[in-house]
């Protein structure tokens, strides 16, 4: 059976939070900046705190709490005002979300802020979908994609509905069905380098499922994952890349040329 | 006594240390290998889906699996205590074991007493992590491995590869050509049934001859005094009726206080292990022959292992290690050993749940790296029909191999802080203050930005699949500041 | 009990440490009526459950039919070509099957099973059990052992047959635990049977008769099995 399409609440915040994530602002900062203008298009303020870095997730999930902990309180403070925050990726979303909760602990001062904030973290395709109930006018050409959700957007945030949820009203993009969808791409933060063998194994499994499809473009809301796949794949000489599910919504919504 | 009858050269369980990279790096190497894993996981994660059709039944079931076990183990001394008077009442024998050599002892012992050099095993993990057949080796006495795949492993002087299918990592030719040479009079073939046949029959002796037999247990109910056996083969129920004395070995952990809270478990455990609604048998034993029965052993031992059980069970974040009812479906839905398969990790306990648990057995010295190796992609946390948390137990396990916890009062790990990098820890630190420092971190983007034409082509390991990972023309920050600006 | 000092204090030094931090107790879980899709079924959904579970799982289900089950079991015997049949100790008056011209020889298991473990092991063909009751929903016959029958006579021969009041059929396992009340006086070993010994350990391929009986052959009768 598969699970209910996500509908949405059709409510309109006026204002939002906008989380870009260290991976988008250094390495992919078109993701960030088209998740803005697509959110400012339906007439929503979008505000980007100048002092945000990191959710502390790269040095939480490798073993250092402490140092995560030090980079997560300087971003808890930076959303006073009670705005939904909009993360456009799903695993940090999920750290956000759920993880921080552990990481601060009851006893911490910041626990009360921690928590309350935990309500109001969406994933961008989530709070397209959950909150603004968007509906999309495909303008671009037909095109045949495929999808990656990262396994924590996946498990923690349910990314993957809401992004089939967006790309379903693009009239003129196919979806595709790689094998093992669900699999784990293989990126894993330092797991990629502490065990590179076996990430490029999985990676290596991953980028061939995704080719194989025939797909013209890959999209997934995650740049962790996208860097991992677009690496595997252009080193070993593959023209097949991926774009962030931002990035691609975006260039859909452009009136045509 | 007289000279071991069975061939044991099987290694040790543990292999402490590093060598789990490159054990697995062999594996992935090895294309055949990895098809078969593969191919294997892929048979069994699908027969679990089957069983499960209904994602709200499922979650129930869960739910009621979870709930019992966290009860049960709440009340642990407690129930332990119940359950050894109710059996002791029923006569059965109650032994405890604190670590690998005690439970050793008091098995030689017994083996002793019942003047038997060889006991016939029914399958049991928990003597595998107590290594057993080598401390039997090793007093001159024996062990013969009964279920077809332990069988078929121990012949093959190796260690099971999985925890319920242990010889999963053989082809049936590879077993044709173990049969053909290993045991007397057997001619090659590749027929599984005719190899089943042939297992039966050299088994069936020994289950006829053997005075001592030994199994492991799947839940212990303390308000009855009664020790619950899955199994399919009936090995389990010939080492435990067959034989004059059989000892039953378990961890503290598998007691449920009641009867009715065993259907859950059973229903969780078959299902999410193999795909099956129920196992051929299920066994509960809770006496040994009384006056005027004909068969069944006439005494019944059940030896409890602590093994660093009471470690975990000691700090609330660890705790829910002990949920375990060792079905095996994280490692079947792991990516990680579903390409590597089991034997690469070096410890009793494989995949995600043996990374989990071996920590406390065996301490985070010998297994740090283990716990690093995985992406933390939920599937095991996702499919444990007890809902253990074990991505975020690994993170713990993590952070406890290498820098200790933030609660360095409570008392520590076995190994805890002996993983640690100081070029990892010094990283990070430098990584802390960048990323909790704007006015330093504006300016790294700045020049991460700017000098991206220097950025590195050889990034390490990432590089060696991948290509390098190069910063954008300029950071959201720096482009969100130019708009507002326009 | 004779407990060596290692133990014991193995024991106490375990027991110290479990309680070393006292854990709150939870509520006692409510164990509610689970897998079982099946709920309140007309008995005749039960039956058709229970024998076409034990079909999949391998296993053979026959109705006795209107000459008896003794008839049936004749029969059964000759199709297998089954040569010598072990009974229980002894069986209900009303159940005892008397010495037969045409059917397989019999046996009774009416010795330790110490000087019957030749003939348990290497001649008799099947064993006959009587069933205590079954599992509709995963197709599972319910074996107690006692005095009267033994419980390897469901295992060593390599044909199980058993006969079963088909009236006596629970839904589903939590089911029969709260109606029979097993847990107030447990039976030295209680066997839930849901097909003929198998295994998957070589290449996941299925094969009967790993180390218990090749094939189970369940009787469907309509009376009294105490
Ligand atoms: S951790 Fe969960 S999934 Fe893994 S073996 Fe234990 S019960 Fe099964």
């Amino acid at each position: 059976m598969p699970p209910p399409t996500p509908k949405g609440t059709g409510s309109h915040p006026g204002t939002v939070y906008f989380f870009g994530t260290c991976l988008v602002d250094l390495f992919d900062p078109l993701a960030g900046l088209s998740a803005m203008e697509i959110l400012e298009q339906r007439g929503i303020r979008v505000v980007f705190p100048d002092s945000q870095s990191c959710c502390g997730q790269p040095a939480y999930t490798s073993g250092y709490p402490a140092e995560a902990l030090k980079v997560a309180a300087q971003q808890v403070v930076l959303f006073e005002e009670d705005w939904p925050i909009i993360v456009p990726s799903g695993s940090c979303a999920g750290m956000m979300k759920h993880h921080w909760l552990r990481l601060f602990g009851k006893d911490h001062p910041l626990y009360d802020k921690v928590q309350a904030i935990a309500g109001r973290i969406y994933e961008f395709t989530e709070f397209l979908v959950k909150v603004l109930d968007v509906r999309l006018d495909d303008r671009g050409a037909p095109c045949k994609i495929v999808l990656h959700t990262s396994c924590s957007a996946r498990r923690e945030m349910g990314v993957h509905l809401t992004s089939k949820a967006l790309l379903a009203q693009l009239d003129k993009v196919e979806v595709l069905q790689q094998e093992r969808e669900a699999e784990c791409c293989g990126f894993g933060g330092t797991f990629s380098v502490r065990q590179p063998e076996l990430s490029a194994a999985m990676a290596g499994d991953k980028a061939q499922a995704l080719e194989a499809t025939g797909a013209e473009l890959l999209v997934s809301a995650d740049c962790g994952c996208l860097s991992n796949i677009n690496g595997t794949l252009a080193k070993s000489g593959s023209k097949f890349q991926g774009q962030h599910i931002a990035t691609f919504l975006k260039s859909r919504l452009e009136p045509k040329a | 006594m007289s000279a071991p009858q069975v061939n044991s050269t099987q290694p040790m369980h543990f292999m402490p240390g590093p060598g789990f990279r490159s054990r697995s790096k062999e594996v992935l190497d090895n294309p055949f290998l990895r098809q078969s894993f593969r191919g294997a996981m892929d048979f069994l994660m699908q027969k679990r889906a089957a069983q499960f059709p209904d994602p709200a039944n499922l979650e129930a079931l869960r739910s009621q699996g979870e709930a019992i076990r966290k009860y049960s183990l709440s009340r642990l001394p407690d129930l332990l205590e119940q359950l050894e008077a109710n059996l002791t009442r029923n006569g059965i024998q109650v032994h405890w074991a604190e670590n690998p050599e005690q439970a050793q002892d008091i098995i030689a012992g017994l083996m002793e007493k019942a003047q038997a050099p060889l006991m016939v095993k029914g399958k049991s993990m928990v003597s595998e992590e107590v290594e057993l057949n080598h401390a039997l080796i090793a007093r001159g006495m024996d062990a013969l491995e009964s279920d077809m795949g332990e069988y078929i492993v121990q012949l093959a002087g190796e260690r099971p590869s999985h925890i319920i299918m242990p010889a999963i990592h053989k082809t049936k030719e590879e077993i044709a050509r173990l049969f053909a040479e290993k045991v007397p009079g057997v001619d090659y073939t590749d027929s599984v049934d005719e190899l089943i046949q042939i297992g039966r029959r050299v088994l069936r002796e020994k289950f006829r001859e053997t005075k001592v037999g030994l199994s492991g247990v799947n839940f212990a109910v303390a308000e009855t005094g009664t020790l619950c056996l899955v199994e399919n083969e009936g090995n389990g129920r010939m080492c435990t009726t067959v034989p004059d004395m059989h000892i039953a070995i378990t961890g503290i952990e598998k007691v449920v206080e009641k009867l009715e809270h065993v259907p859950p478990l059973l229903a969780l455990l078959t299902r999410s292990a193999t795909g099956q609604a129920v196992t051929t048998y299920f066994n509960w034993i809770s006496s040994p022959r009384k006056a005027h029965e004909l068969d069944g052993p006439k005494e019944v031992h059940l030896v409890l292992v602590d093994n660093g059980r009471t470690q975990a069970y000691a700090r609330e974040d660890f705790r829910s290690t002990l949920q375990c009812i060792r079905c095996g479906a994280c490692m079947n839905h792991c990516p990680v050993y579903t390409r590597i398969g089991g034997l690469a990790y070096g410890t009793t306990y494989p995949g995600p749940i043996g990374k989990i648990i071996s920590p406390h057995m065996l301490g985070l010295e010998g297994t740090g790296e283990l716990v690093t190796a995985s992406s933390l992609c939920g599937a095991c946390g996702e499919v444990c029909p007890v809902r253990i948390p074990i991505p975020e137990l690994l993170i713990d396990l993590r952070a406890r191999s290498q820098s200790g916890g933030p609660d360095p009062f409570t008392p520590q790990l076995k190994g805890e802080g002996s993983n640690r990098k100081p070029f990892m820890a010094l990283a990070f630190s430098l990584w802390s203050l960048l990323y909790r420092s704007p006015g330093l971190y504006r300016l790294f983007a700045w020049s991460a930005t700017r000098f991206r034409a220097l950025a590195p082509r050889n990034q390490g390991a990432w590089t060696r699949t991948r290509t390098p990972l190069i910063p954008a023309k300029k950071s959201l920050h720096e482009l969100v500041r130019e708009r507002r600006n326009q | 009990m004779s407990a060596t000092p290692q133990t014991s204090s193995a024991r106490a030094n375990i027991l110290a440490r479990l309680r070393s931090k006292p854990v709150p107790p939870l509520p006692q879980p409510t164990v509610q009526v689970w897998t079982s899709q099946m709920g309140d079924q007309p008995v005749e959904v039960l039956r058709q459950s229970l024998k076409s579970n034990l079909e999949a799982a391998h296993a053979e289900v026959i109705q006795a039919g209107p000459e008896g089950w003794r008839a049936t079991l004749q029969k059964v015997c000759q199709d297998q070509g089954i040569k010598t049949l072990m009974l229980p100790r002894s069986l209900p008056p009303t159940l005892d099957i008397a010495p037969w011209d045409q059917g397989p020889a019999l046996s009774r298991f009416d010795q330790p099973m110490e000087t019957l473990k030749d003939s348990l092991f290497n001649q008799v063909d099947a064993g006959f059990t009587l069933a205590e009751c079954a599992i509709a929903d995963t197709g599972t016959l319910v074996l107690l052992s006692s005095p009267e029958q033994p419980r390897s006579l469901s295992l060593v021969p390599p044909v199980h047959i058993c006969l079963l009041d088909v009236r006596r059929l629970h839904t589903d396992m939590p089911t029969a635990l709260a109606r029979e009340q097993w847990a107030s006086a447990m039976p030295t070993n209680l066997i839930f049977v849901s097909g003929p010994s198998k295994t998957a350990d070589i290449q996941q391929t299925l094969a009967y008769g790993a180390h218990g009986p090749k094939s189970l052959i369940v009787i469907l009768v309509e009376e009294d099995l105490q």
